[in-house]
């Protein structure tokens, strides 16, 4: 089909032609380079000021029962079924777990994490980030899995010398004896 | 929707437009890329994808391997793994920014409401797929960038009440293991893949869906991006270190603005942020709104079934069906209300749409109903027959463009005008008639090139004028009598100036039609 139009549609006429064209077009492909590669890299992010080091708090540990085991009594077991008569029932529910962080001191965490699932019965667990001054300082931890009144908490204090962006993780391992500076 | 809303969006509009009018002035309207933004967006990520292919070749998928592999890319003869891995991470920061920019521009244009809601709604799931596939990249090559991204990213999604135990603790001492590494290739893997099936979900109502932006543009922007990849090497940071906060990062901003934004505030505070965008996002189509316009009707016993409609429709709303009249083969077209945006681009093309039928009352086979080609007809009759001029000249232009009235000036008494809902809603066989019917020449103004309203609205028209496209415009209709601008908002000079020239040349031609048997004769 042959052009009906006598010449080229009529567009806007501001647009340059010729150099003044390439050289906005290199113009503004070069800003858009320049915008990429500028916020790509620039500014430089410290995560942690000069001189900082940092303590990470965490642990999942299942305390332990809230309360004892108790035997039943053979009047109570006789209304069990026979595949159902254990002699000792023991509660499901977990005891919270609490830990308390002191530096230099002074208490910079108190923490108490509540067991997991619908009953209670899973793992208490806390992850907590604490940011101290870099150099020598004197750490105590006390943490708690057992809220029956007989339970001795777990206790460990020590000093360390913390370089700056140091981590340091406080956690809770029973096979290595409790409390755990690493 | 508010007041204040919609004007923040005609002023954030107006300032759009006069950013686009800059860029038309270096790219042209044409190659203008703040109108290719979306399929810019999916240069970039097929960019992504070919050197992220080539990247997981090379890839030591295990903690303790990666840097090592992605480091080594830097010391490759001739900078070829610089540029690999430097296109990589430029094409993830020009997709965001592409995206990002994209959803202004749609919001600007209120294309989140009616038709488009399901474009909006899907390219806003889209933002969510960008984001974690574009984080999750940094944690494959386990420097000290990635640790810190991999960590705050498991701190974050901490502080919702999902799991038992903290995603953090994976990152308290040692070395992370090749399983959770597994994990990290996964989502840097799987993720994309969701993305791709996303977009194609994305444009599934569009017919001709701009998959690649225009040649020029896609080898001009690859071109700057594998330039900045040599020019500004991506390199690796020092290797991660969990006994070790990293001292100074060289962030990416662009993708990774939410670590730090989450260090300055909290994870509740982002939480807050982020979920509040993606609501207020997910609801802005539900917000009030205008009423939708109303859509194309189809007359079966005017619709011989060319398909026409069908093939030129921006939205796929025109589907054929077997005609009721029981012919073998016989189709008629079928309009989903649901997608039909009222742009009227099917009455244009619909061959039955031409004002030299006879009967009093025209009707075509597709038609819209606020502005229908037998409205259009008797109008310009009407304006023809009470114009004194010796040269009269009809101006079809389009409610999106550039307003007549806005530049008229004293000259215009010699011009009569029809506004369409679109250009391209003008049958070709309208200019002819126009002529024949007294017009001394006609001008017609579509939108600048893409920048239609309705996506496609002025290339239809530019083809069918030009002879390219069916229907087209008769090659007996003298040439030098009809001028096509693209005049979009904003641009009343350019379309005074298009009339002037328009008004210069028929003047010196003789008037039409000198022989009066040429007129045509009404009723």
């Amino acid at each position: 089909m042959a052009e009906t139009l006598s010449s080229s549609p009529s567009r806007p006429s501001d647009a340059p032609a010729g150099p003044a064209r390439w050289l906005g077009q290199v113009l503004l492909y070069g800003l858009f380079a320049l915008a990429i590669g500028v916020f790509s890299h620039w500014p430089p992010y410290h995560h942690l000021g000069p001189g900082q080091a940092l303590i990470k708090v965490s642990f999942s540990r299942v305390g332990k029962p809230v309360g004892d085991c108790r035997k039943l009594s053979d009047a109570e077991l006789a209304k069990l079924p026979p595949n159902m008569r254990a002699t000792e029932q023991c509660p499901r529910e977990r005891s919270p777990v609490t830990i308390e962080v002191d530096v230099n001191g002074a208490n910079v965490l108190s923490r108490t994490a509540p067991p997991s699932g619908l009953s209670k019965d899973g793992a208490s667990a806390l992850y907590q980030r604490l940011v101290v001054p870099a150099g020598e300082q004197r750490i105590a931890v006390r943490f708690s899995d057992d809220v029956r009144a007989r339970a001795t908490p777990y206790h460990r204090e020590a000093t360390v010398k913390l370089v700056p962006g140091q981590v340091l993780v406080i956690d809770f391992d029973a096979e290595k004896g409790g409390i755990t500076l690493q | 929707m508010s007041a204040s809303a919609t004007s923040l969006r005609q002023r954030g509009l107006k300032g759009w437009q006069a950013v686009e009018a800059l860029f038309d002035a270096a790219f042209g309207s044409r190659l203008n890329p703040l109108r290719h933004l979306g399929a810019i967006g999916v240069l970039a990520f097929w960019l992504l994808a070919a050197s992220g292919i080539v990247l997981y070749a090379v890839l030591d998928t295990s903690a303790a391997g990666a840097w090592a592999s992605v480091e080594a890319l830097a010391h490759v003869p001739l900078g070829l793994g610089l540029l690999l891995r430097g296109l990589h991470r430029y094409a993830a920061d020009a997709l965001m920014l592409a995206m990002l920019l994209h959803l202004l521009r749609e919001w600007l244009h209120a294309h989140e409401r009616g038709v488009r809601r399901f474009h909006w709604l899907t390219g806003v799931v889209l933002i969510g797929f960008v984001f974690v596939a574009s984080i999750g990249g940094f944690w494959l090559n386990w420097d000290q960038l990635g640790q810190y991204s991999a960590i705050a990213t498991a701190e974050w999604l901490d502080a919702l009440p999902l799991l038992a135990a903290p995603l953090a603790r994976n990152f308290l001492a040692g070395a992370v293991g090749d399983r959770l590494f597994s994990l990290f290739v996964f989502v840097h893997l799987g993720v994309p893949l969701l993305l791709l099936f996303g977009l194609w979900f994305h444009v599934q109502r569009l017919s001709r869906a701009e998959w690649l932006p225009p040649r020029p543009l896609a080898l001009g922007v690859t071109l700057t991006l594998a330039a900045l990849a040599l020019a500004w090497p991506v390199l690796s940071q020092p290797p991660a270190a969990l006994d070790r906060v990293p001292q100074s990062l060289q962030l990416d901003w662009l993708l990774l603005w939410l670590h730090p934004l989450t260090d300055a505030g909290s994870a509740a505070l982002t939480w807050a942020l982020v979920g509040g965008a993606a609501l207020l996002l997910l609801t802005l189509p539900y917000w009030p709104q205008p009423a939708k316009p109303a859509v194309a009707l189809v007359d079966a016993a005017n619709c011989n079934g060319c398909r026409r409609c069908f093939a030129d429709c921006p939205y796929a709303a025109v589907t054929m069906v077997p005609h009721p009249n029981q012919r073998i083969g016989r189709q008629l077209a079928q309009v989903d209300a649901d997608l039909c945006v009222g742009c009227g681009i099917c009455a244009g093309a619909c061959p039955s749409s031409t004002p030299f039928r006879g009967a009093e009352r025209l009707v075509t086979g597709i038609d819209m109903p606020q502005l229908g080609v037998d409205g259009l007809r008797r109008r310009l009759r009407e304006d023809l027959a009470a114009s004194k001029a010796e040269r009269p000249l009809v101006v079809f232009g389009c409610d999106h463009g550039a307003r007549r009235g806005a530049a008229a000036n004293a000259d215009d008494d010699d011009v009569s005008g029809c506004s369409l809902l679109c250009a391209g809603q003008l049958p070709p066989s309208f200019v002819e008639y126009a002529l024949r019917d007294g017009a001394a020449g006609v001008l017609v103004a579509a939108c600048r090139e893409g920048g239609c309203e309705f996506r496609l609205g002025e290339r239809w028209t530019a083809e069918r004028l030009a002879g390219r496209r069916e229907p087209h415009l008769r090659a007996q209709v003298p040439p030098e009598r009809v001028e096509l601008v693209y005049a979009g908002p904003g641009d009343e000079a350019l379309l005074a100036a298009a009339l002037q020239r328009l008004r210069r040349r028929v003047q010196a031609l003789a008037p039409i039609p000198s022989d009066p048997e040429r007129r045509l004769r009404h009723g």
